[in-house]
């Protein structure tokens, strides 16, 4: 079937963005992507937090679970357990992924389900109104800050990368193409692949603006803005582990790259790693007919409607006699 | 107390093996046909604490505790100590023979609250300070003292076993005290034998060693003990095939009964042993020959556990979620979205000795309006109240039917009690067990039509669907939604959807069959009904009997559908009575509050127990028997058990 982006599209929910922000490119993406993969609507489940961000399922025309701040990635876990044939995206802010949700963030790496998770990161919670977030700076104030940021940033990449996220790259929701390709790449990836999408907030984030990210503010001797952004794959950077005994040195050469922010700020893929089981596959080796029979897919009664189980074995350990 | 039922009792410090010489026990006596009932009683710590385990067994169904001992087998001092004033006149005490003449107020384990209680005591009874003492003044009271020598006793299983340290079996004490006791009761030893090798059957060598301890002390109380303990175990020829297991068992095998395939769980006691027995018993039979699995998930937190399970939920798999209350307590918000969201998600709630960490390892049901009320905003729910362990088994079942009939979070209110008791059961006939899926729309349903996840329907209840099913891309949100799921703060569809969702109560409400909603018992025509819900409920029936027989008329209602309370019903049993007893393990009532807010008809006695121990027989029929003759307050409060 061939799919076009705008099959993806909802034309019944009206986008309530602010004009001009990354949540657009983020569902421009998503949609791009989807089409060029050719994954049919009703097989996508996308799943969302709290926030902007969270509102990204209803303009996208496949299943969507919009659900708790910060609790996207347990939600999406249950999904993909009960069902591992759908294609999950899991969808948060920064402050839903790594202020109320790095618990789930930090457990989910050590799970390694095969699905996909987007950070739309903007560095301020926009729907409350322009607090500090978890990928704020220490010292910036952005325009609704009170007073400059008295926490440091947590490194979204950093953490993904030792928490055990298989799959971890940064992509720029302006950039609409290398958004859909990361977002290709990451559904493509066998394991828990996350993108930490760098976003304006043209409402409330006044600093990380679209104006800096493309380095407006430095133009080179023919008045050319110099982009902050450069991309790791142009770089020849390999982050692919083809063998465990380069797991290591591929893991800091990530966090190595992870650390660069500033003038020179790196996108594309940091670490890729397909030779981690993925949840499914441990499952798989307890139960070895979880891909056929996976929970959603069992028969549970007969045409009678009677339960089909056998508790017999269950009885037969408790019997007194 | 015929001479033919036995409450024995095993006590030590915790990793000393309590359990397994409770579970040997029980089994011996299971294979023996005879009924056993078991309550366990621990402390929230890994080793060292005491703890026990009260056995009563009897040729006939035992379905609650009572106060009496007639055999005490204590590993430790203070196991004696502590229980010394249960065993009743004829019965008896094995102890170890060195702890005679430990000083009782020494025992390390002892806190000040409790060494003030044992001065107490040695005044008011005139009590020397050794434990010698304490057993010399039990003895005036025809109890029979059994002091054993365990080291001399294991020293020489140690010999035969080619093991010269001691410490390495001193284990086995447990079941030294077995072997004792069943010498006592003249007890055939083979079953005793039988129930120990088959308790560490997967174990090899150790199933040889523990026998040669249980024969070895056997053997010694045969030749030392000849003193005429009164007390039998006989065993009957019985041809019925009877299930020997706990709460949490029970409810394991019902949610595989019921369907359920994804269970999520954040470990706390008395819910994850549940969890861990699924998970262990994760590949299931079933008719059609292809074998089914349940998934079990430790998640990070309880929050995910049951926002994990929603989501499997509305991935079609049936999910639940495993807790008691400080879990419970972090799964509010998630409920609510669940409620919101219309998803059949079922927990399982074992509630224990609260407010906050509470007594972790004890019981109480002070979480009654809590699970009733948990969560912002208004949105249904179904609370189930099991009363026996037969019930958690079928209750846990049809749990499932109902979240996804009503589409809505059903929570399955258990306690403590009836978590860790154990029983004695017929084998459970769960053949009538019918899985019913509710609207439950697919593929093929939908052809060429537009589906609406939250159409307005006359009954509340929308078609469901799955994730994932073709022709049916749906949304959900824990905002306000409209039909297709999107979000709307339009105040006439919020007028709408708020009382669809509520709607769906009355059909719960009509539908579910009279005898699942309340259980009458006794003389229901009398003035006098017991009101009650969960554990409570084997020591009030089994009082039901005893007053009876004493010529005292008494009936009892059980409430099992707590929410929607059967309004109609309750008022109907409750008009017109003149003593309405509300029993409960609670301060506050809380049943007897939800009857008087729901009826406008409210108890007028109450017994009430929130010592973190589940009421026994013994103090229930004597509080119901001062109600009913006049001679008590209007609260009774019970403290009976250590």
């Amino acid at each position: 079937m061939v799919l076009k982006p705008s099959d993806f599209r909802v034309p019944e929910v009206f986008a309530d963005w602010c004009p001009g922000c990354g949540d657009f490119g983020i569902m421009n993406g998503l949609q791009m992507a989807f089409a060029e993969l050719g994954l049919e609507p009703h097989r996508i489940v996308m799943v969302s937090g709290i926030g902007c961000s969270g509102k990204e399922p209803h303009n996208v025309k496949c299943n969507g679970v919009h659900t708790l701040h910060g609790r996207t990635l347990p939600f999406a876990m249950g999904i993909k357990v009960a069902n591992p044939e759908l294609e999950v995206i899991a969808i948060g802010g920064d402050g839903d992924g790594l202020g109320i949700g790095a618990g789930h963030f930090v457990n989910a790496g050590r799970r390694n389900l095969d699905m996909t998770y987007i950070i739309h990161n903007n560095g301020v919670y926009g729907l409350t109104k322009g607090q500090a977030s978890p990928t704020l700076r220490l010292g910036l104030q952005t325009k609704a800050l009170p007073k400059p940021n008295i926490n440091e940033a947590v490194n979204a990449i950093g953490l993904a990368v030792i928490s055990g996220y298989t799959f971890a790259a940064r992509s720029y929701a302006y950039d609409v193409r290398h958004l859909k390709d990361t977002i290709k790449q990451a559904i493509q990836h066998k394991g828990l692949a996350f993108i930490d999408c760098l976003q304006p907030c043209p409402t409330y984030n006044n600093i990380t603006t679209k104006d800096w990210y493309a380095g407006e503010d430095r133009k080179d001797a023919s008045g050319k803005p110099q982009s902050r952004l450069y991309k790791l794959e142009e770089t020849g950077f390999d982050p692919v582990v083809h063998d465990w005994s380069e797991d290591f040195q591929k893991k800091m050469a990530a966090m190595d790259k992870a650390r660069e922010w500033g003038d020179r700020i790196p996108i594309g893929v940091f670490y890729k790693n397909e030779l981690e089981p993925t949840f499914e596959e441990r499952l798989k080796d307890r139960i070895p007919f979880y891909r056929e029979r996976p929970p959603a897919k069992q028969k549970l009664k007969d045409q009678n409607g009677f339960s089909t189980v056998d508790l017999s074995e269950f009885m037969g350990e408790l019997k007194t006699s | 107390m015929p001479i033919d039922s036995i409450n024995w009792m095993a006590g030590g410090p915790q990793g000393s093996g309590v359990d397994t010489a409770a579970n040997i026990f029980g089994k011996a006596c299971g294979y023996g046909g005879l009924y056993v009932f078991g309550r366990r009683e621990y402390h929230s710590n890994i080793k060292g604490l005491h703890s026990y385990f009260h056995l009563r067994i009897s040729p006939k169904q035992v379905i609650a505790n009572i106060n009496d001992v007639n055999l005490l087998a204590a590993f430790d001092a203070e196991t004696a100590v502590r229980h010394i004033n249960e065993v009743v006149p004829e019965g008896g005490i094995i102890v170890d023979a060195k702890d005679m003449d430990t000083k009782v107020l020494e025992v390390p384990t002892f806190p000040p609250e409790y060494k003030e209680e044992i001065k107490r005591i040695m005044q008011e009874q005139n009590l020397g300070e050794t434990l010698n003492d304490w057993l010399n003044h039990a003895k005036q009271r025809n109890v029979h003292v059994f002091p054993v020598p365990y080291m001399n006793l294991l020293n020489q299983i140690g010999e035969k076993l080619g093991i010269p340290q001691i410490s390495k079996i001193t284990r086995m004490i447990n079941v030294l005290t077995i072997g004792v006791s069943f010498a006592l009761l003249k007890y055939d030893r083979n079953l005793a034998e039988k129930a120990v090798k088959a308790t560490f059957a997967e174990k090899g060598k150790i199933a040889e060693m523990n026998a040669l301890a249980l024969n070895t002390a056997y053997d010694y109380a045969e030749q030392t003990f000849k003193t005429d303990f009164k007390h039998r175990l006989t065993k009957l020829d019985v041809n019925e095939e009877r299930l020997f297991l706990t709460g949490n068992q029970a409810v394991a095998m019902g949610k595989v009964l019921g369907g359920c395939r994804v269970q999520t769980y954040y470990p706390i006691t008395p819910a994850a042993d549940e969890s861990e027995y699924l998970e262990a018993h994760q590949i299931m039979k079933t008719s059609t020959g292809e074998d089914e699995a349940i998934v079990v998930i430790q998640t990070e937190d309880e929050i995910a556990a049951v926002n994990s399970a929603s989501g499997a939920a509305l991935a079609g798999a049936r999910a639940a979620t495993s807790t008691s209350g400080p879990g419970f307590s972090l799964m509010v918000e998630g409920l609510s979205w669940a409620g919101n969201s219309e998803v059949p998600l079922v927990i399982t709630y074992y509630q224990r000795g609260a407010p906050a960490t509470g007594l972790p390892t004890r019981h109480g049901q002070g979480d009654l309006r809590f699970a009733m009320h948990a969560g912002h905003g208004e949105f249904p729910r179904i609370i189930l109240a099991s009363g026996d362990i037969e019930e958690c088994f079928y209750d846990a079942a049809k749990a499932f039917n109902l979240a996804e009939k009503y589409q809505m979070p059903v929570i399955h209110l258990l306690d403590k009690a009836m978590a860790n008791c154990s029983q004695t059961y017929p084998v459970f006939d769960y053949s009538n067990f019918k899985i019913d899926r509710g609207e439950l729309l697919t593929e093929k349903d939908l052809e060429g039509k537009e589906y609406r996840r939250f159409r307005f329907t006359e009954t509340g209840i929308s078609p469901r669907v799955v994730l994932g099913t073709k022709n049916a891309v749906h949304w959900y949100t824990g905002d306000e939604h409209n039909e297709l799921g999107h979000i709307s703060e339009e105040p006439l569809n919020r007028r709408r959807m708020v009382e669809k969702r509520m709607k769906k109560l009355e059909q719960v409400q009509k539908e579910v069959p009279a005898e699942e909603k309340l259980k009458f018992y006794g003389d229901t025509d009398s003035e006098n009904i017991i009101v009650s819900w969960g554990s409570p409920k084997g020591a009030i029936l089994e009082s039901l009997d005893m007053l009876k027989q004493e010529g005292f008329s008494l009936g009892f209602m059980q409430v099992r559908l707590i929410h929607p309370l059967p309004t109609e019903e309750v008022k109907k049993a409750l008009q017109g009575k003149k003593r309405i007893i509300d029993v409960e393990d609670n301060y506050t009532a809380q049943l007897g509050g939800i009857i008087k807010e729901a009826t406008g008809i409210a108890p007028n006695y109450y017994v009430l127990k929130y010592t973190g121990r589940p009421m026994t027989t013994t103090e229930v029929c004597k509080a119901l028997k001062a109600i009913l003759t006049g001679k008590a307050a209007e609260r009774e409060v019970l403290t009976f058990g250590s």
